[in-house]
Formats: structure tokens, sequence, C-alpha cells
């Protein structure tokens, strides 16, 4: 699977100093961007995006990180909006222990997942994470508590420790943007603990690990469970943004669209999955209004994709001319 | 003796690394060569080389006097060259008799099966058995009997006495010998230095993706030093 | 009455019966879908897709040209069994040498691409396909009432798996297979064109899964979303059988098939899921699959 990951940043000690130059200015200018972007853009769209960036690097922190291909992460994502729409609704549990109960729901299934899946690798993995991720889908479609072809609607956003009320949208805003750098700095710490760089041994020569001594079975599942965990984080925020949870989050077809916002935005990159995600957002808002189905879209930019730049936009950004000057290395 | 094979200045690349650097050498027909050299100085890379697997190459191949340069691999066995490799590659999903059966027969001249049976008796009593329940030796046996269904000109075989008894060497040589005098030219790589003294004409003897010496086997106790040198023997 | 387990038997057999109609679609798929997988090292995630355009190409064919169940049965699997060598030869076939990954998702986008555009075309309802008037009706096998369709399904599908199997196993082109499946640089090598043996893998398994199309369209509704549906559920057949094997793939799609007929019997609300667990069970004890041998 190696080859699937030629991206992966580097760690920061290995970084030239122009890189880490380069890498503070466009985060400060994505930050600012990001405070500032409700004044140009619909927020509902924001949040939206916000979500699914997210959903897509915890997806990538599987993918890109340890090589092993979820096609059933819509369970994790569709999953905790399921928890949190239910305990907000029903429960009246206020937002923030709303998207903590889909964050340890999504934990526990993720855990429920891996702890089956990791028992065979590559493509096997990938059929197996479908086929269970298809059957909580059949388990959402019959339990009760899902209401059914309905979807849990009319989900309270409530007042985040009960005093800022999350229906004006700008609050709102900028809880999901709170909770999206949350997640995204778990990630970045993730990706640099010790425990990320023994994940990062295991990607490039399992054998090795093993012999090291190392439990590659539990890293892996501790990856996947930490994965899901924070795919769980992105769907309870967005149930709350929607006020619904559906069961288009649990459908394959959401596993699918997760992996292509990752390879688009670049397999193996902290931010590309990030832009993968806005675009596909982006294209999805755009075409809503036409009749003409998103699906053939997805289907030809997934085929494209893989046949001419599985780098996805950030990995070519990052080998370009442009990317090697600006001190960002690629590996091969 | 005109030359069957003709390599010159052969370099070949496994991905970033360079294995050859340079081969020359010549197979006239009906000869048989013995690629002589330590572990990893391209012996096998020169043979897949020339057999077309390795594809990142440059240099001149001719076969016969044409260039194969652009032949694709599936059309090598047809212009004359047919290759066991290393590991035999015998399958197993096939019976012995499928094994033998599997080549296609790409020119007049090969062998029947009734012939190849009456060269390997033994792999006659096994006809139905899956290939790999063989023992070592009948599948090397099996290897090299494959390839003479086929009608090839040039065999080249690499290390085909490699991990077997002395008793099967010994009945490999008398195979090989057979084969020459019907006409066959051999190339192969081999370490059983005694082995490979007995059937060949010639050697070549490589070092460092370069072929640094050739001589027929008549000069042989006169460069016993060098190659005791070169080899390590 | 009859009784079987508290169950009618009317009603037992029943739901046998369409536990073996449903496995043998989970046979003639992962059969496809392990023949393509042995030789290419891809997971023909289009494989669903493949399946729904064989029905398509029975109603179409139908539609337009008044072509008859009987030659939609040979014309369809070969029209897509073309398409699938096109799309190998072209596109599928530069992506060998990387991850098999790259392959699942090549033809997972192939499968989205295809269901999208038929959706588009006519509509994600589903329409009818009348069983052909020779095989239309039933008979009463005093036992139960047998629709004579399903019967011949049965039985045609049991004979396309056996033919599929004796190709594989006892033919020239089948020994080529099997031998270029464990090392097709050497079967290159001694003459045989490996990459055309691909395409034409690839093509009969794609004509393979479009011939079960043609079989499925009398039976389900015809629909751009038929093949999505099954083949997550043949994936899981496949994981449970291992893709080792060609008969394992056979059997298991059988035995997973009755299993879920059964579970409709006796605790109807689990029949959807029954495959999937059995797949959960069979792998937290024999990881490899029953008739596998890579783990």
């Amino acid at each position: 699977m190696s080859d699937m990951t030629h991206t992966a940043a580097k760690p920061r000690a290995e970084r030239s100093a122009t890189a880490s130059m380069t890498y503070a200015i466009f985060l400060t200018a994505g930050l600012i961007l990001l405070v500032l972007a409700p004044l140009f853009f619909y927020p509902i769209f924001l949040m939206k995006l916000l979500c699914f960036a997210l959903f897509a690097c915890a997806f990538n922190l599987l993918l890109g990180y340890t090589g092993l291909l979820s096609f059933g992460h819509a369970t994790f994502f569709g999953g905790a909006a399921y928890f949190t729409a239910h305990v907000v609704k029903e429960w009246g549990f206020p937002p923030e222990l709303g998207v903590l109960t889909g964050v340890v729901g999504a934990a526990l299934l993720g855990l429920v997942m891996g702890y089956v899946a990791i028992r065979r690798q590559g493509i096997y993995f990938a059929m197996i994470t479908l086929a269970l991720s298809q059957m909580f889908f059949f388990f959402c479609l019959q339990a009760e508590f899902t209401e059914g072809e309905d979807g849990i609607q009319s989900v309270p956003r409530g007042h985040l420790f009960g005093f800022i009320d999350l229906s004006q949208s700008t609050n709102m805003y900028y809880f999901v943007l709170a909770v999206f750098l949350i997640g995204m700095v778990i990630i970045w710490r993730f990706i640099n603990s010790p425990f990320g760089m023994i994940l990062k041994s295991i990607r490039e020569n399992e054998a090795r690990a093993t012999s090291l001594g190392y439990s590659v079975a539990r890293y892996k599942l501790g990856a996947f469970v930490m994965s899901a965990a924070l795919a769980g984080l992105a769907g309870g925020v967005k149930a709350l943004v929607f006020q619904f949870a559906t069961l288009t989050d649990v459908a394959w077809q959401m596993s699918g669209e997760v992996i292509l916002m990752t390879l688009l935005g670049g397999i193996g990159t902290l931010i590309g999955p990030i832009f993968g995600a806005g675009l596909v957002v982006t294209l999805q808002n755009y075409l809503a209004t036409s009749d003409f189905p998103v699906t053939i879209i997805t289907g030809v930019v997934f085929m494209v994709c893989v046949l001419l730049f599985r780098r996805g936009i950030i990995g070519e950004f990052y080998a370009s001319r442009l990317g090697r000057k600006l001190g960002f290395e690629h590996r091969r | 003796m005109t030359p069957l094979l003709q390599v010159s200045n052969l370099n070949a690349w496994y991905g970033e690394s360079h294995v050859l650097h340079g081969v020359d050498m010549t197979v006239g027909e009906g000869e048989t060569i013995t690629i002589l050299g330590r572990n990893g100085v391209g012996k096998t890379t020169t043979l897949r080389t020339i057999v077309g697997i390795i594809r990142e190459r440059k240099g001149e191949i001719r076969f016969a006097g044409k260039d194969m340069a652009s032949v694709p691999l599936h059309r090598t066995a047809h212009v004359g060259i047919g290759f066991v490799p290393e590991e035999r590659g015998i399958f197993s999903t096939l019976t012995v008799e499928e094994n033998l059966m599997l080549p296609p027969v790409v020119a007049e001249g090969g062998m029947s099966l009734d012939e190849i049976y009456e060269l390997f008796p033994n792999l006659k009593e096994r006809r139905a058995s899956p290939g790999t329940k063989l023992s070592g030796g009948e599948q090397q046996m099996l290897a090299i009997a494959r390839i003479l269904r086929t009608g090839v000109k040039l065999l080249i075989l690499d290390e085909p006495t490699e991990g077997l008894a002395p008793v099967i060497v010994q009945r490999i040589g008398e195979v090989l010998k057979k084969l020459k005098e019907r006409g066959m030219t051999v190339l192969l790589v081999e370490q059983n230095f005694r082995f490979a003294s007995r059937i060949a004409d010639r050697f070549y003897l490589m070092e460092h993706g370069k072929m640094v010496a050739n001589f027929p086997v008549g000069e042989l106790p006169g460069r016993m030093d060098m190659l005791h040198k070169v080899l390590g023997v | 009455m009859t009784m079987i387990f508290g169950i009618p038997l009317q009603a037992f057999l029943g739901q046998l019966l369409i536990g073996l109609i449903n496995g043998s679609f989970y046979a003639l798929l992962s059969l496809g879908l392990a023949v393509i997988f042995g030789l290419l090292r891809v997971i023909n995630f289009a494989h669903g897709a493949q399946y729904m355009l064989g029905a398509f190409a029975a109603m179409l064919m139908l539609q337009y040209f008044g072509i008859s169940y009987w030659f939609a049965l040979i014309l369809g699997p070969i029209v897509v069994g073309l398409f699938g060598a096109f799309i190998e030869r072209t596109m599928l076939s530069r992506l060998y040498n990387l991850d098999p990954l790259y392959g699942l998702l090549f033809t997972f986008g192939l499968a989205l691409t295809i269901e999208g555009t038929f959706r588009y075309l006519y509509g994600s309802s589903g329409q009818p396909y009348a069983v052909p008037t020779q095989l239309a009706g039933g008979t009463n096998l005093g036992f139960m009432f047998l629709p004579i369709y399903r019967g011949w399904v049965v039985v045609v599908s049991l004979v396309a798996c056996i033919g599929t199997w004796l190709l594989i196993e006892k033919t020239k082109l089948g020994s080529y297979l099997r031998a270029a499946t464990e090392n097709p640089v050497l079967v290159q090598a001694f003459g045989v064109n490996v990459p055309v043996l691909l395409t034409l893998t690839y093509g009969i398994g794609a004509g393979l899964a479009a011939f079960a199309g043609v079989l499925a369209a009398p039976i389900y509704q015809v629909s751009p979303l038929m093949g999505s549906n099954i083949i997550i559920v043949v994936f899981a057949v496949v994981v449970v059988g291992g893709m080792g094997s060609i008969m394992g793939a056979i059997v298991t799609g059988y035995m997973l098939g009755i299993a879920e007929g059964l579970t409709k019997v006796f605790y109807p609300e689990a029949s959807n899921i029954v495959i999937f667990v059995i797949m959960a069970i069979v792998l937290l004890l024999r990881p490899a699959g029953l008739f596998g041998r890579d783990a």
C-alpha cells in the first residue's frame, strides 16, 4: 500500500526552514480566510464544507497514514449523526454532550468494525468494511430510533454550554469552525506522535514492524478507532448543522464520497482532503439545482483521478516546481 | 560458426538501480555457453534481459540476425528463445502433462510428447499429478522438457542444478548432452563449476554487470587461478 | 398442512426456492469476480453495474428491436463483454502495476458512472420484463408450486457455473488462465499473449455478469440500482468463500443464498443482514475464508 501514500507529510524536524515558513504563512492565511468566510458565503454551505473536510481528514488519517482503505466510513459519520440527533432531540442533551455521544458511539462502532476487518488486508479490508457498513445501513433502516426512511427530523441545535445560542447561524458557524480546528489539531498531533510514527513504519514495512515487536493489529485497530471517532465528530456536528440525520449519511455512497474527496485532494497529505471536500461539496451545491445527476460526475472524476493524477491536487502541487521551490518535499 | 545470439553493449535497470553495464557476448549456433560469476554480478539479469522480461534496457540484442529491441515478450518464444527460470516456474494448478503442454508450439523441430516422455520416463509416470507435487529434480526436468516441445533454438537456463542431488545433476547433464547432439544451442548460468565444465564449450566470466573474460573449455586448466580469485571458490 | 419447525412446509419450500434463486445470482457473480481477480488482481466493483447492464440490454433490445429473451440471453453478454474488454484495454490495463486498491477505486468510479447514466436516462424506478412465453406459468410438484421460470434460472445458472468451471479446469484456454494467474511473466515468455488474455478475461467476467443480469430481468425489476444492491452482498460472499478457488466461489454463493432464504422463514428481520453476519463470523474464526488460500 505504500504507493497509495506517496505524499505523506514528513515529520516536522525534517522539514526545511523554507517549508516551515511557507506553512506558517499558509496556515495564517487559511485561518483568516475561515474566520472571515461567513462575510462572503452562506454559513450553511461553509459549515457543510467544514464537516466534510473534517470527515475526509479523519478518513485520510486511516488511508494516508496506515494504508488501510476503508469503504465503510459512512457508518461512523452517519452513525454519529443519528446518535447526536437522537440524544439531543429525544433526551434533551446539550449540543456539546450530543456531539460527544456521537463521537463515543462512532468510536465504539469503529472498535467493532475494526476488530473484524483488520484480519484481512488490502482489497479484502475494503470489501469487509463495505459489507459491515451495509449491515449497519440495514440496521438503521429497521431500527426504531432512526425513524426509518424519514430519518430524525427537526433536531434542535440548542445552547452551547448553556448560553451560546446555536440557532443563530453565525454562532453555529464559529462553533463548527472551532470543532473543525480542534479536529485538525488532534489529527496533526496524532500523526506526529510516537503512535503515528509506528503506524508509518507499519505502513512502510509491516513485517519489519512485527519483527521489532510491535503488535501490528493493535496499532491498526487504534488508528481505525481514532479515525472512526473523528469521522463521528464530523457527523455529529453535521446533524446539528442540518438539524436532521438520515439514511443518506450511512449509505455506501457516502463512504465512496469521502474516498473521492481524499483521492481528489491528495491521499496522505494533511490538508489535501480539505481541498478535495471543498471541491466535491461545491460541485454538489452547483449541481443541486440542475437535474444532471451528481453520480455521473463523481464516477468520472473518480476514474480520471485514478488514471491520471493519483497524487491529488495537493500532492501534485507539492510535486510541482512551485511546490518544491516553496520547500514542500515530495517523496516517491 | 555463425552467431545465433549477438549481444552488444547491453545495459539494464531494475527501477533505479543500474544492473548491467555494457554486456557483450556472442553465442554460436550449437554451442553450449556457461556464464560464471559471483552472486549479484548480474548473471540472472543478463538472461532475463535477453529473454525480454526486463524491458528497461539499452544496447543491442540480435537473435539469428534479428534485432530484438522491439519484439514483445510474448513473441520471443516465436523467434526461438526458450527460458527456464531459476525458480523453475512449475504451475501448481496444472498437472505434469498440462505443464508440458502449456507453451504453444511456435516452430518446427519441437519434440513430440512421446519423444519427451522417452527422454524423461519418470515424467510419464507422474503425468497426472499436480506439477508442484514432483521432487525438485523432477520439477527441473519438467521445466526443461516443457520448453523442448516448442521448437526453440536457444535454450536459456538459470541455475538448472541449484539445490539438486548429485545423481539428478548428472541426469540433467546427460539430457543437455543429448540436446546438444540434436543441435540445440544452450546458454546457462551455473554455480556448480564441475557440472559446468562437463557440458560447456565456452565460458563467460562476469563481474559488476560486465563480461570480463571469455574462453573455451580447453583453456580452463590454465585459467583456474584467475577463476579462484574472481569466483572465490 | 405439513409443518416443518413450526412453519408450513409450503412457505418453507417457497423461501428455500427464493434462496436458491438468489444463491444462483450470488454464485454467478462471485464466480465472475473470482475469475477476474485471479488473473487481473482487480476487484471489479463494476460487476454489479455490468449485471445491471445485462438486464437493461435485454429490456432495451426487446423495446427497440423486438429481440426476444432467447437472443438477448446471448447478445446481452456479448455486448456487455465487448464493452468490458474495451474498458480493460483502454483504461484498466494502465493500473496493473499499481496497488490493487486503485483497480477497486477505478471500477467503483466506473460503476457510479454507469449507474448514474442509466438513472439519468431511465429514472430510478424499476421496469418489468415479461417472462418469456415458453417459460411462463408454473407446475405443481405435489408438495409446492414451482414457477417454471424460477426453475429455469436455477438450472441455467448451475449449467453456466459448471460450464465456466470446465472452461477453466479442462480446456487449453483455461490452462493458460490458471498458469497466468500463478506466473504471468513466464506464461508470456512461453509465447502466450498475456495482455490479450487479460482483456479476454475481463470481457468474459463482464459477460458473465450480464448473463446473470438477463436471467434476473424477468424476476426482479429492471432498475439502475439493481447492481449496487447486489454487489455488496456478493463482496461478502467472496470474503466468506475466499477468492482462491472457482468452485469455492460457486458453492459459497449457493450456500449463502439458501442461508438467506431460510433466515427469511425463521427470522425475517435479519434476512438482509444474515450474509454480513456470517461474513463477520467466518472472519473471526477463519480469516482466509472457507476456501481461501491467501490470507
